[in-house]
C-alpha cells in the first residue's frame, strides 16, 4: 500500500517565483511496491496507465522514481532535470528511475516558461532549476524527519548519504527504501528553502563529467520508444494528403482508386487536405498516391515566392522611411549615425530553413466519447491538449497526452498540425486508435520554416573608428502573430523570437533595433535558435566588417567592445588559445564569432578553406568555448555545442527552402541538403562554468556563432569577400568572389 | 505469404510482395528499432542486414527477402553486447537517437569486413547515414573504440 500526500510548497522561499507558476504542488509517495512502469529506465509510454501526480516516488526496495517534466528531443533533458532532484534529495543515481511526466501543467509546467509544459527556448534547465532543487531538498528533509521518528533521535543529529539516512553517533542508518516501507510521513511536513540546497562545490551529480544520460542505453538496442514506434491494440493507420499550397482546401475528391486499395477503410475530408484510414501503413501510403483531388485556388499563399519576397524585404530594410516597432532604442542611434565620420551600411539575409527532424511528423490518437488520448513526440503537451481538444470538439482537460521520445525537435514539434491530423482521423473511427505518419516529402513540403528575413545594419564610426551608433532593422514575417496571438497583441506587435539575439552586450553608445513585420501569407515557425540564428549572423559579421575598416584584429576588437565583461572575454580568450589564433595557415583562414544569447557566453573559431573554382567552402575544425554559468551535465553541454555547430554549419552552407507561387520546391534529402559525416568539421569544446552566476541556457547556444565564424573566415581568406546571404551556396560564393 | 528469418526467428508475413521491408519489420512484426527516415534510401535510418549485408529496408521489397535472413538492431547481439553498442554507450554517442539503429547496423557491416578501418574508410562507409543532431564526431570515435577493443 502506498500513501500519497500533496503538500503545497508556497511556503518555500522565492514565493513570487513559485506563485508565477500558478502554484506548485509536490507530492511524495512513500511505500508500496514499484509499479510496472518503474521497472524500465524509461516508462514505455504505451503502457499508458501510470499517472502519478508526484515528482518523487520512493519504493520499499529503494528505487527512486523521478518525474521528467520536459520533452526529450536529444538535448538530454530527461537526465538533467531528474538529476537536480536527485542531487538535493541525496538519491543514489543508480537507483533512480526516470519517468516522463503526464500532461499536467499545473504540477509539471515550467515555472520559468509561461508555467506550461513546452520545451523550447533553451529554457528547461534554467526554468526548472530552482524548483527542482527545492523539491529535492524538501524530499531529503522528509526522509530525515521520518528517520528521526523511526530511530527516535533528533533530526538534527542525522545526515544523509546517497539513498540513506545515517546517525553517526549510534552508528545506525536507514536506507530510503526502509523509510519508505514504514510509510509514515512526518507532520508537519518540512519545507525547504534556498538555504537547504547543497553548495555547487559539494554536489555529487551537478557538474560531474562522469554522469551519463539515462536515455542512451535504450538508443543503442532499438528499445527506445519514439512517437512513430507507438503500437496499440486494434490500431489503424492514417495518412493525409495535404493541399499543395497552404490555405487551399479540397473541392472535389475522387476516392475510387484510393478506396480500392486492400485495407483502406475510410477517406476523411479535412479542411486542409484529405485523410486516409486503413489497416496497414503501406495501404494508406499507396492510397494516398491514388487519391485524385481538385483543390481550391483562392489562397493568398499562391502569391508567395520566396526569392521575390526576399528582394522586397531587402528594399524595405534599406528604406528608412518605412518604420516598424522599436525592439530596443538606447540613445539616438539614427542621429549618431547621421553625424558619424563613417557609416557602414549593409544587408544580411537568409532563406527559409527547414527542421528536417530525422523522425518525420507523426502522432497517434484515440477518441472515445469526449475523451481523447494522444501519444506523440510533442515539445508542448499543454498546447497539444488544447489543439487536440479543438479537433475532437472537447475540452483540454479531457485530453491526456503521452509524450514520447522525439527523433529531433528543433521547434518543429512545438507545432500541432500532426496532432490535429491524428485526432481528426481518430474522431472519424471512434474507439480505435489511429497512428498518422507523414512521408518525408510531406515533412519537407509542409514545414513551419524559419522566417525568410532581410536585415539592414548601419554602424556609425567617429574619426577614430569608435562605434557611435548601431542600427539594426529586421524585416520578416512574425512567428508569434500565429503561435502566440495574445502575447503578440499584448506586446503591440513585438515578436521577441523573430528579433531575438539582436540585442547584444557589446558596448555601443546608441543602439536601435527595429522590427518591420511582414505578413506574406505563409506560416513561419521556430527553428533551432530561432531569430538568434540570423541576428547574430548579421551582428558578428558586421563586427568583423567594422574591425576590418579600422584595420583591427577582429578578435582583439571584440575584447575591446567587451571591456568589463570577464565571462565574455574569457570564452573569447579561451578559443583564441585553443585555435592558436595568430598562427597563419596555408590555404586556410580562421574566423571568430561570439554570442551571449540564451543567458550563456559562447565563442567559436572556424578554420575554413575555399575551392575558388567550385565555390565550395570546407570547414575543417571548429573550436568552441562556452560558459553556461552552471553546467549541470558538462559532457552533455559539449554534445549540445557540437549539435549546434553541425546544424549551424549545415544551415549556413547548404540549407534552403524555395517556395514558388506557394509551392515548396524541395521534397526530400536529395533536394534539402543537410550536413553529412564527410562534410562535418572536427570540433573541440571547452566548457567553462562560472561559480556563483545564474544558470544559462544550453540547447541552442552552440548554433548562432558558427555561421558568422565561417563567413568571417572566408573574408579573411579572400581579402575581404563578404558572404551576407544564408546559405553560402557555391554560386553565391562565386558571385561574391567575382563581384 | 512470404517466409524469412528475422533475428533468428522464422516468420511468415501476409503482406503484398512489393511492400517495403521497412513497414513489414516495423508495423507487421513490431520491431520498431528500425526507423523510417526518408523512404528513398538517402538517410540510412532503416539500415538492416539481409544475409549479412547492409540494406536500406525502405528500398527493399518484402519479396526480395523470401527465404533470406534479416537482422535488425534488436537482433544484432544478445543483450546489446555488440562491441559497437558498448562503444556507443562509452562514447555517449546518441542525442535524439533516432538515426542510431541505422548507424550501428551500418557500422557493424563495416567492422565485419574490415576490423581495422581507417578514419577515411569509416567516413566513406558511413556517409549515407544522416544524423541531424550532428553526432558524427562521436560515431567515428565509437567505431574506432569498438575496433580497438575487439583487437584486445
Amino acid at each position: 500500500m502506498s500513501k500519497t500526500l500533496r503538500l503545497h510548497t508556497t511556503a518555500l522561499s522565492r514565493r513570487s517565483f513559485l506563485t508565477s507558476a500558478g502554484g506548485m504542488a509536490v507530492a511524495v509517495t512513500l511505500g508500496g511496491p514499484p509499479r510496472d512502469a518503474l521497472s524500465a529506465a524509461m516508462a514505455p509510454v504505451t503502457a499508458g496507465n501510470f499517472r502519478p501526480n508526484a515528482w518523487v516516488t520512493i519504493a520499499a526496495d529503494g528505487t527512486v522514481t523521478i518525474m521528467s517534466p520536459a520533452s526529450e528531443m536529444g538535448q538530454g533533458i530527461m537526465t538533467a532535470l531528474p538529476l537536480l532532484v536527485a542531487e538535493d534529495m541525496d538519491a543514489d543515481w543508480d537507483k533512480v528511475r526516470v519517468v516522463q511526466a503526464p500532461s499536467d501543467a499545473k504540477t509539471f509546467g515550467n515555472p520559468g516558461f509561461y508555467g506550461v509544459q513546452l520545451t523550447g527556448g533553451s529554457e528547461s534547465t534554467r526554468g526548472y532549476y530552482d524548483m527542482l532543487r527545492l523539491v529535492g531538498a524538501q524530499t531529503r528533509k522528509i526522509m530525515l524527519a521520518s528517520a528521526a521518528g523511526m530511530l527516535k533521535v533528533p533530526a538534527s543529529e542525522l545526515a544523509t548519504e546517497p539513498n540513506r539516512v545515517v546517525h553517526r553517533k549510534s552508528g545506525r542508518s536507514l536506507d530510503y527504501g526502509a523509510i519508505a516501507g514504514s510509510g509514515k510521513l512526518p507532520e508537519p511536513l518540512p519545507q525547504a528553502t534556498q538555504a537547504d540546497l547543497k553548495p555547487i562545490a559539494q554536489c555529487r551529480y551537478i557538474g560531474n563529467r562522469n554522469m551519463t544520460r539515462v536515455d542512451v542505453p535504450a538508443k543503442v538496442d532499438g528499445s527506445a520508444m519514439f512517437g512513430i514506434d507507438v503500437q496499440l491494440p486494434n490500431m489503424l493507420y492514417g495518412a493525409v494528403l495535404r493541399a499543395p499550397v497552404q490555405g487551399e482546401r479540397p473541392e472535389v475528391i475522387d476516392e475510387r482508386a484510393a478506396k480500392s486499395v486492400t485495407g483502406i477503410t475510410r477517406i476523411v475530408p479535412l479542411p486542409y487536405g484529405v485523410g486516409i484510414i486503413g489497416e496497414t501503413v503501406e495501404a494508406t501510403r499507396r492510397a494516398k498516391e491514388l487519391l485524385k483531388v481538385t483543390w481550391s485556388s483562392s489562397s493568398r499563399s499562391r502569391n508567395y515566392t520566396s526569392d521575390r519576397l526576399l528582394e522586397q524585404y531587402r528594399s524595405i530594410g534599406r528604406n528608412l522611411a518605412q518604420t516598424g516597432v522599436d525592439a530596443v532604442a538606447d540613445g539616438d542611434a539614427a542621429k549618431a549615425i547621421a553625424g558619424a565620420a563613417k557609416v557602414i551600411s549593409v544587408d544580411y539575409m537568409s532563406d527559409h530553413v527547414h527542421h528536417a527532424t530525422m523522425e518525420p511528423m507523426n502522432a497517434t490518437a484515440l477518441v472515445t466519447g469526449d475523451a481523447v488520448e494522444v501519444w506523440a513526440p510533442t515539445q508542448g503537451p499543454t498546447g497539444t491538449q488544447r489543439f487536440a481538444a479543438a479537433a475532437a470538439g472537447t475540452t483540454p482537460d479531457k485530453v491526456k497526452v503521452n509524450t514520447t521520445l522525439m527523433g529531433g525537435g528543433f521547434g518543429r514539434r512545438a507545432e500541432d498540425d500532426f496532432i490535429i491530423d491524428a485526432v481528426s482521423l481518430a474522431k472519424a473511427v471512434e474507439g480505435r486508435p489511429v497512428k498518422v505518419i507523414w512521408s518525408r516529402e510531406d515533412d519537407v513540403q509542409h514545414g513551419k520554416y524559419r522566417p525568410l528575413e532581410a536585415q539592414h545594419v548601419q554602424v556609425g564610426l567617429d574619426a577614430d573608428g569608435n562605434i557611435v551608433g548601431w542600427r539594426h532593422r529586421i524585416v520578416a514575417d512574425s512567428i508569434f502573430a500565429r503561435t502566440m496571438p495574445g502575447l503578440f497583441e499584448k506586446q503591440k506587435g513585438h515578436d521577441d523570437v523573430v528579433t531575438e539575439g539582436a540585442h547584444f552586450n557589446y558596448a555601443v553608445p546608441a543602439h536601435l533595433i527595429e522590427y518591420i513585420r511582414q505578413d506574406s501569407g505563409r506560416d513561419v515557425g521556430f527553428w533551432f535558435a530561432v531569430g538568434v540564428g540570423y541576428t547574430r549572423f548579421a551582428i558578428e559579421c558586421v563586427v568583423d566588417e567594422v574591425a576590418a575598416a579600422n584595420g583591427a584584429d577582429p578578435l582583439a576588437f571584440r575584447l575591446e567592445l567587451l571591456k568589463g565583461q570577464p565571462r565574455a572575454r574569457r570564452v573569447i580568450e579561451t578559443v583564441r588559445r585553443m585555435a592558436d589564433w595568430d598562427r597563419e595557415r596555408e590555404g586556410r583562414a580562421l574566423g571568430v564569432a561570439y554570442s551571449d544569447a540564451f543567458g550563456s557566453h559562447c565563442a567559436q573559431i572556424a578554420e575554413v578553406s575555399l575551392d575558388r573554382q567550385s565555390g565550395e567552402i570546407r570547414v575543417h575544425t571548429v573550436w568552441c568555448a562556452v560558459d553556461p554559468g552552471i553546467a549541470v551535465q558538462p559532457r552533455n553541454v559539449e554534445a549540445m555545442m557540437i549539435a549546434g555547430i553541425i546544424s549551424g554549419a549545415s544551415h549556413a552552407l547548404f540549407e534552403q527552402i524555395n517556395i514558388v507561387n506557394g509551392e515548396v520546391q524541395e521534397t526530400n534529402f536529395d533536394t534539402y541538403r543537410v550536413m553529412r559525416m564527410s562534410e562535418a568539421p572536427d570540433i573541440r569544446v571547452t566548457v567553462i562554468p562560472t561559480p556563483g552566476t545564474p544558470i544559462g541556457g544550453v540547447g541552442q547556444v552552440g548554433l548562432p556563432p558558427i555561421g558568422p565564424a565561417i563567413a568571417n573566415a572566408v573574408a579573411r581568406l579572400t581579402g575581404g569577400v563578404r558572404l551576407r546571404h544564408y546559405p553560402f551556396l557555391p554560386e553565391r560564393v562565386k558571385a561574391a568572389l567575382n563581384a | 505469404m512470404t517466409a524469412f528469418t528475422i533475428n533468428g526467428r522464422a516468420v511468415d508475413v501476409a503482406a503484398e510482395p512489393d511492400t517495403p521491408l521497412l513497414w513489414v519489420i516495423r508495423e507487421h512484426l513490431k520491431l520498431t528499432g528500425t526507423k523510417f527516415g526518408c523512404g528513398i534510401a538517402l538517410c540510412g535510418a532503416c539500415t538492416v542486414h539481409v544475409d549479412g549485408e547492409p540494406a536500406r529496408a525502405c528500398q527493399t521489397q518484402l519479396q526480395e527477402v523470401d527465404g533470406k535472413t534479416v537482422t535488425t538492431i534488436e537482433g544484432l547481439a544478445p543483450n546489446a553486447s555488440h562491441p559497437l553498442q558498448k562503444a556507443w554507450i562509452a562514447e555517449q554517442v546518441p542525442q535524439c537517437g533516432y538515426c542510431q539503429s541505422g548507424q550501428i547496423m551500418q557500422a557493424a557491416a563495416l567492422l565485419r569486413n574490415n576490423p581495422n578501418p581507417t578514419r577515411e574508410q569509416i567516413i566513406e562507409h558511413m556517409d549515407g547515414n544522416i544524423c541531424r543532431c550532428g553526432t558524427y564526431v562521436r560515431i567515428i570515435s565509437a567505431i574506432q573504440r569498438a575496433a580497438r577493443e575487439a583487437r584486445t
